[in-house]
């Protein structure tokens, strides 16, 4: 599996002016079982390159393909995870699940067998039945994932899904997240704000300069899973990826002058 | 269970009631609640209405005809609503429209509606059908805006076509105030059965019949008639909120 992002442009037109460039010639190779984060300040417009990778937006210019097929709309090898709480209150959490299998025409039964599976996963098996005013924010955000999962997508796109949460709630499911990561090797691509999220969670994390989004850098991370967080070099890597940040921050001049070091 | 401090009013309401007729002493005025409580006591009894028909076939009518004309609305109001929620074209072309007419009472289309139904069912249908269309509209065109953007998107990622999202999510997202448009556009439909029995060329009908009484100088027949109108009133608005706490109870519980 390869996801490949080339020269994505993304406008928005205002009215009576120049239209606003919010992502600028975005590349990217995506491949198998990778865990990718995109991250930058807000406006840099990460929400706005998965939105369009998800087929939600369109972009001005650019075009994606995945295993040489062009993405320009919504396809099932994809499925998405937002920021706020996106479970259908009317729906128990088993009925939140198979609502993706339900759009796929699967027949009842093994579609209750696959979010039973998928349950167990994030560990909420004994709240099939629950709806979703019973349960945590972080409960929520689990059932999101495994309702996302639960399509068997090759590619899991996560928009600040733990954006909502409180620091520890946030922690527990990013450790989670990669257990279960682990164990099915979907493709996981990550949009956060938080430079410790990205370093404690990606393979890759693509940073982007403020409007309009551009790639900074693509630093790699190369640490071995679990990661601690008060190590030397998950400190080293963090303070890297956070000085890119802040480089990128100031007016764009500073940057011509100073380019990246490291 | 609330406490009893709730009914405290009504009962000094209904004691001062009686004293007042025995002071008064003048029934057309005021008649004495032992002259109102047979006739409600004996409601399948055309004796008590003065020959004509009894209280449940006077309400038996006016509900048949709440019933259609709130239908009618229903029916052509919701699925009106779910089209200019979803289509800004369509909502900006018929919005100046209906905020028009909306401030219209319906009772100020009963001439209109003599004009073009004549006398009789259709036209008490229409005027009832005026009153709850626009409650019924309003709330079905708030009730789909209400439903979030991420709730449709979810259902677009995981592959849901244009049908699916409208029968999967728009409706049910919006059921709780589509509801309640329903529920006050009966409570109107059933205040505008009243004023609309009294069009000319009627004979049954609670309305009909409270208007009756009056020209035979029974007021006691026209409270007992007004308690029956609003008991129904309160019964039916009390079906509706109990299908809003069985169906919908997720709107109120859902931060």
């Amino acid at each position: 599996m390869t996801l490949i992002i080339q020269d994505l442009s993304k406008e928005f037109p205002v009215p009576n002016q120049a239209p606003i460039l919010s992502l600028s010639k975005i590349s990217l190779t995506v491949g198998e079982e990778e865990f990718v984060s995109i991250l930058g300040p807000s406006g840099c417009g990460k929400t706005t390159l998965l939105r369009i990778i998800a087929g939600l937006d369109s972009a001005t210019s650019g075009s994606i393909t995945l295993d040489g097929e062009t993405i320009d709309r919504r396809s099932s090898q994809m499925a998405m995870i937002f920021q706020e709480y996106s479970l259908y209150p009317w729906r128990t959490v088993i009925d939140n699940v198979t609502f993706g299998l339900e759009m796929q025409n699967t027949a009842k039964r093994p579609a209750r067998d696959t979010a039973m599976k998928y349950l167990n996963l994030v560990g909420l098996a004994e709240f099939a039945e629950r709806f979703p005013y019973e349960l945590s924010g972080g409960m929520r955000q689990r059932v999101a994932v495994a309702r996302a999962m639960a399509i068997e997508p090759k590619i899991l796109l996560m928009d600040e899904p733990f954006g909502a949460l409180d620091a520890q709630t946030r922690n527990m499911l990013q450790k989670e997240l990669l257990e279960i990561w682990e164990k099915t090797k979907k493709t996981v691509l990550f949009v956060t704000h938080s430079v410790d999220e990205a370093v404690y969670l990606s393979d890759r994390i693509i940073v982007l300069t403020p409007r309009p989004g551009r790639i900074r850098e693509i630093v790699e991370n190369p640490l071995a899973r679990p990661r601690d967080r008060t190590s030397p070099e998950f400190a080293r890597i963090r303070r890297h990826v956070l000085d890119l940040i802040n480089e990128s921050s100031q007016p764009k001049e500073d940057l011509i002058v100073h380019p990246p070091s490291l | 269970m609330r406490s009893p401090r709730i009914l405290l009013l009504p009962v000094l309401l209904i004691v001062g009631w009686e004293v007042a007729a025995y002071f008064i002493d003048n029934p057309f005025v005021l008649p004495s609640l032992s002259t109102v409580i047979p006739i409600l006591l004996h409601p399948f009894s055309t004796e008590y209405t003065l020959g004509t028909g009894s209280l449940v076939e006077n309400a038996a009518a006016s509900l048949f005809r709440v019933a259609s004309g709130f239908l009618l609305a229903a029916i052509i109001a919701i699925p009106l609503g779910i089209g200019m929620g979803r289509s800004s074209f369509l909502h900006d072309f018929l919005d100046s429209t209906i905020e028009l007419l909306r401030p219209i009472p319906p009772l100020a289309w009963v001439p209109l509606a003599l004009a073009w139904f004549k006398i009789g069912f259709v036209s008490i249908v229409f005027i009832i059908f005026i009153g709850a269309f626009f409650p019924i509209l309003l709330n079905t065109i708030d009730g789909v805006k209400s439903v979030k953007k991420t709730w449709v998107e979810v259902a677009e990622t995981l592959g849901a076509r244009e049908t699916d999202v409208l029968t999967k999510v728009i409706l049910p997202g919006s059921a709780p105030t589509v509801w309640t448009g329903l529920r006050v556009g009966f409570g109107i439909a059933w205040m505008c059965v009243v004023a609309a029995e009294w069009m000319p060329g009627i004979s049954l009908g609670l309305g009909y019949l409270i208007l009756y009484a009056y020209n035979f100088g029974q007021t006691n027949l026209i409270i007992a008639g007004m308690v029956v109108i609003g008991v129904i009133g309160i019964l039916i608005d009390q079906v509706f909120r109990a299908g809003e706490r069985r169906w919908f109870s997720w709107r109120s519980l859902e931060r």
